[in-house]
């Protein structure tokens, strides 16, 4: 056998990760390893109750504690920030309700964990003694706590000075009224079906914490925060504090995880900031474990109603949604806005002509909810995939024949949905035929029909979820058009050195992802140069100081293609100092392995490290150029990015128990072209397990006042490596169009995915036995009490 | 998450680990593994004054095999249990069940002793040394004593053990005879939602998490006894008990459990 021998790219490449080994040798600075002598460190004293009037707070029992030297209440603080609240970017309608959000409350507490007063001691352990010693009387008013409960005939204000606990109704729908009324008259098929997004805990591994240190001179103050925004907190800060930006820097140290809940501006950064700017002095706090269960916001928090209507084929002619959101008490940095990041996406991968999605957003006397892996779209996926499901049943196919007949076809790309989006590529049956295959389905059909027939108490399902999301957040004139409150760009600079080592500068920020291996392999294949010269610098905004930040699974779409542009446009630089050295035309180069060529003229060559090298003496360029190679590139995508895919779930359910095993998952993605297929999977993994969580674990339980009742790691049940069900992953690319690099994104693809496909697949297992719903999360005991109730009572 | 401020005293043997509960009352906690205890601490759920670190008292460390009886030092960790060849072969149960205690960090801390002094009705190993008819061996200021696993117990994380006593050693009967031990939990790291331990072929039979301590399932034992099927005896598992409401489980799904899990323990046991 032969094997030609090419230069192999790095993409494309399983290589591991740069970062790994400050990781795993501890070597890596999180927010609290930072030494900051002289400190004054922060407690937060959060309300008990759910709604409440603060009627007294006594600090004598915290002042009397060695090393507590403060008790401040929110009137006490209130000086620092006056009527000014803490941020909402994202206004969806012009008359949506967003009430004042203070740091610390004044006058009423209005949830579990709302910030009432704050200690300021000398150690992290004197600050949580003296936060305990704080005696709060509360006059408990009454609460609201389920999503329902807020919109019903008297229901109690969250707020009493607005008029009712609507934030707003936001539609999509346009003129089609009409046509949906009438598909759905006319259909030979209707599904109608309403589902419960259980709120969700974010719980990375390292939970929040910030410090903010002023200068001692100058006015100047740098706050660290374990972030997933420095660059869009430094502008927040600065507006809500009246800190010039000059004055201000955000660094956001190693950041272990966030899923969103770190894409946020929190109380605990204004308050630091504030206190630091007032005393002259450091000023920290770090996020307890228990705290962080009601003290960083939540996810999810739906009621959903999903109609379709389809014809006698199972082809589907609406699609109808109405949604009931659970903002919680307040608005946080983009609250509002989650349900919309969905409600685009209702109709799914789905060829839908009639298209309607109305949400009601709701306060509610709980922690704030707001962005969390998925943001929107694992609940859009959710009820459309669970939907689908329901209509196969409806029209007497299969899972998978009732999504081959909706499809988008191959070549219909790009698509013009009926919410308004152009899908970029996708071959969605391919994807879906290609799961079928390596899941087996047919033999596990044959072994769950084999199980029935015997009555064994151990029922087979397979569950299906073909899913698209839009990503690569986005173009700035479509946010304008949803009036969020900033663009959707990133920036990068590229610079090499002197000795031809490179330095990329990304707005994007790490906490977890793996940006500076893959940007490294980027710019390694366009220079021709090692990965290991390559130095990615980020998440400071004095070293990057202009970023939009990571989210929304957007970092390499709309940030690795800024830093691929930049190299382009270094290399262009570089072509015209090798035409100035090589005296040819710039067009007669060709520029490979590093090194620029003269076609056609052999030796007449000139490696970038002498161009950089030259770039720097600047001894001899081209008459009227600038000295040195570097690059800065400002890159607005021009559409999303639509990854996509279809997982297949098969669970074993034990019928005796309720229990269900997750025995085999498969995940087959289109996330575009894959720079490092290694850094890809760890994604699809962690995703498809927090999705799994959803279905299976994971559930923020109150009880009727307000109380947070899964509030520790003992009772909220995050998933660990030995509840993860067998991955058999693969992929079908299909480069995007949008960008040059035709990649997609994949941060979320497997939270999005999971939750329907396990949650059809216990269905499937127990559709037998008359199930057709079970709720999330399928506990043994919510399991066996939907097998009971089918039965026909208790057991 | 920061427990409150608390004494520390490294005890250097038992005796002095004893005279230090004396001096120091009932706020004083001995600390082994801390598995348990640490995370009570952090919650400010116990909140003792001073902390008696019996860790270190490696001569509490041993499985002793002999005349028909297995003698376990308390400081004893689980992993040791787990990975004992002589254990394995002494009492297979006691080792089977210590591999299924949290995970493997809290099985290289937690400690036998630790375990059943805590007297958690949700723990693994309190609920074997019960089905096993084990015995435990406590020191106190007056001299030790030897107290039944089942008069041990006496309600939610509470014991018959004095507040100057500690646990010396636990001793169960060489071997587990037709046994099982169920575990039902949602994650492997968990306690069990219900766990049903059945050794000696089904003279002894106890449950996990079914009521305010570990608990001889008497009702099942009598049937069995009493010459009934597995089927039959298991129906009584959860007869007269009160088990506890959580979010993992309801009094009636715990009951359910209890009956399925004991009925599927006495039949891996060997009991038709």
């Amino acid at each position: 056998m032969t094997v030609t021998e090419e230069a192999p790219g790095h993409v494309g490449s399983r290589r591991l990760r740069k970062e790994d080994p400050a990781l795993l040798t501890g070597e890596a600075k999180f927010i609290d390893d930072l030494a900051l002598p002289g400190a004054i460190w922060v407690g937060v004293v959060r309300s008990t109750e759910a709604h409440a009037h603060i009627v007294g707070i006594d600090g004598s029992a915290a002042l009397a504690i060695d090393g507590v030297n403060e008790v401040l209440s929110g009137e006490d603080l209130a000086p620092l920030w006056g009527e000014g609240a803490l941020p909402c970017a994202w206004p969806v309608t012009p008359d949506m309700k967003s009430p004042a959000h203070l740091p610390v409350a004044r006058g009423t507490a209005k949830y579990v964990g709302d910030a009432v007063a704050v200690v300021l001691a000398d150690s992290r352990y004197a600050a949580a003694d003296g936060a305990a010693a704080v005696v709060v009387d509360y006059e408990p008013l009454p609460a609201v706590v389920e999503i329902e409960d807020a919109v019903a005939d008297g229901a109690p204000l969250v707020h009493a000075d607005l008029d009712s606990n609507e934030c707003y109704t936001w539609g999509l729908w346009g003129d089609n009224a009409p046509a949906i009324d009438a598909a759905f008259a006319e259909a030979a098929h209707v599904v109608s079906e309403r589902y419960l997004q259980q709120r969700l805990i974010p719980a990375p591994m390292e939970p929040r914490g910030c410090a903010a240190v002023p200068s001692p001179a100058g006015g100047e103050l740098t706050l660290y925060s374990a972030t997933q925004i420095p660059h869009i907190l430094k502008v927040m800060t600065a507006v809500v504090l009246g800190i010039g930006e000059n004055k201000l820097r955000v660094v956001a140290p190693s950041v272990g995880g966030g899923f969103g809940c770190k894409l946020n501006v929190y109380a605990e950064e204004i308050l630091c900031s504030a206190l630091a700017m007032q005393r002259g002095a450091p000023v920290r706090w770090t996020e307890g474990r228990a705290e962080a269960a009601v003290s960083t916001i939540q996810g999810r928090g739906q009621v959903q109603h999903i109609e379709l209507a389809a014809d006698a084929d199972g082809k589907v002619t609406a699609v109808r949604v109405k949604l009931l959101a659970d903002m919680g008490a307040y608005l946080q940095l983009v609250t509002p806005g989650v349900p919309l990041l969905g409600g685009f996406l209702y109709h799914g991968c789905y060829d839908i002509p009639n298209y309607m999605f109305e949400c009601t957003s709701v306060f509610t006397n709980r922690t704030p909810t707001d962005a969390y892996r998925g943001a929107g779209r694992p609940e859009a996926t959710y009820a459309v995939e669970r939907a689908m499901d329901a209509l196969a049943e409806s029209v007497g196919v299969s899972p998978e024949e009732i999504r081959a007949r909706n499809f988008i076809g191959a070549d219909a790309f790009p698509y013009e949905s009926a919410a308004g989006l152009v899908f970029d590529s996708g071959d969605y049956q391919a994807v879906l035929d290609k799961a079928v295959a390596l899941a087996d389905v047919d033999g596990r059909r044959a072994e769950q029909a084999q199980r029935r027939a015997s009555g064994s108490s151990k029922r087979i399902g397979v569950g299906f979820s073909s899913y698209v999301e839009m990503c690569g957040l986005a173009p700035s004139r479509v946010l304008a058009s949803l009036d969020y409150g900033a663009g959707g760009w990133e920036a990068a600079t590229v610079r090499i050195s002197p000795t031809c080592k490179v330095q990329v500068v990304t707005g994007s920020t790490p906490h977890g992802q793996g940006h500076e291996t893959c940007w490294s392999m980027i710019v390694a294949d366009q220079l021709g140069v090692d990965p290991d010269d390559v130095e990615v610098l980020h998440s400071d905004t004095a070293v990057s100081p202009t970023g939009l930040d990571t989210y929304g699974s957007r970092s390499l779409a709309v940030g690795g293609t800024a830093v691929y542009m930049a190299t382009e446009k270094v290399i262009d630089k570089a072509r015209a100092i090798a035409a100035h050295q090589l005296e040819a035309s710039e067009d007669d180069l060709e520029f490979s392995g590093g090194v620029f060529r003269v076609r056609g003229t052999p030796d007449a060559e000139v490696p970038l490290a002498g161009i950089a090298f030259a770039a720097f003496t600047a001894h001899d360029l081209p008459d009227g150029m600038e000295p040195n190679l570097e690059a800065h590139v400002t890159y607005d995508p021009p559409n999303f990015t639509f990854p996509n895919g279809t997982h297949i779930a098969t669970v074993e359910v034990d019928t005796d128990t309720g229990d269900v095993d997750l025995i085999d998952y498969v995940a087959v993605d289109d996330c575009g072209v894959q720079i490092n297929p290694l850094v890809v999977e760890g994604q699809v993994h962690g995703g498809i397990l927090q999705g799994a969580a959803q279905a299976l674990y994971e559930d923020a339980v109150y009880n009727s006042d307000g109380q947070l009742v899964s509030a520790n790691l003992g009772d909220y049940l995050v998933p660990s490596a030995a509840e993860a069900p067998r991955y058999r992953l693969d992929s079908h690319a299909t480069p995007s169009p949008t960008n040059p690099m035709g990649v997609k994104g994949v941060g979320e693809a497997g939270t999005i995915a999971a939750a329907p496909a396990v949650i059809n697949a216990v269905v499937d297992a127990l559709r037998d036995l008359g199930v057709t719903d079970v709720a999330m999360p399928a506990s043994p005991q919510t399991v066996w009490r939907a097998i009971a109730d089918a039965q026909g009572g208790a057991s | 998450m920061i427990p409150a401020a608390f004494d520390y005293e490294v005890a250097e043997s038992a005796d002095h680990a004893i005279s230090l509960l004396g001096e120091r009352g009932d706020d004083a906690k001995l600390l082994a593994g801390g598995h348990s205890l640490i995370p009570m601490m952090r919650y400010r759920l116990a909140t003792p004054s001073v902390l008696v670190d019996v860790g270190r008292l490696d001569e509490l460390r041993y499985i002793r095999t002999g005349n028909g009886t297995v003698s376990i030092g308390a400081l004893t960790r689980h992993s040791e249990l787990e990975h004992s060849a002589a254990l394995a072969e002494a009492c297979p149960m006691l080792a089977s069940v210590a591999a299924l205690v949290g995970d493997p960090a809290v099985r290289h801390r937690g400690t036998l002793g630790g375990t059943i002094a805590h007297a958690d009705p949700a723990s693994d190993l309190p609920a074997a040394v019960l089905a096993l008819g084990g015995t435990i061996v406590a020191q106190g200021s007056g001299g030790s004593r030897e107290i039944a696993a089942t008069d041990f117990f006496t309600g939610y994380f509470e014991s018959v053990l004095a507040d100057d006593e500690m646990i010396i050693e636990v001793r169960v009967p060489s071997g587990s005879g037709g046994w099982n031990y169920q575990k039902f939990n949602r994650r492997a790291q968990d306690w069990a939602i219900v766990g049903v331990a059945v050794a000696g072929g089904g003279s002894g039979v106890s449950l996990v998490n079914m009521g305010s301590t570990p608990i001889r399932a008497s009702g099942v034992e009598a049937a069995l006894a009493g010459g009934a099927s597995a089927a039959e005896a298991a129906a009584a598992a959860a007869d007269g008990l009160e088990p506890p409401d959580d979010l993992n489980a309801d009094a009636e799904y715990r009951s359910h459990l209890a009956r399925v899990l004991t009925e599927r323990a006495l039949n891996a046991a060997g009991v038709a």
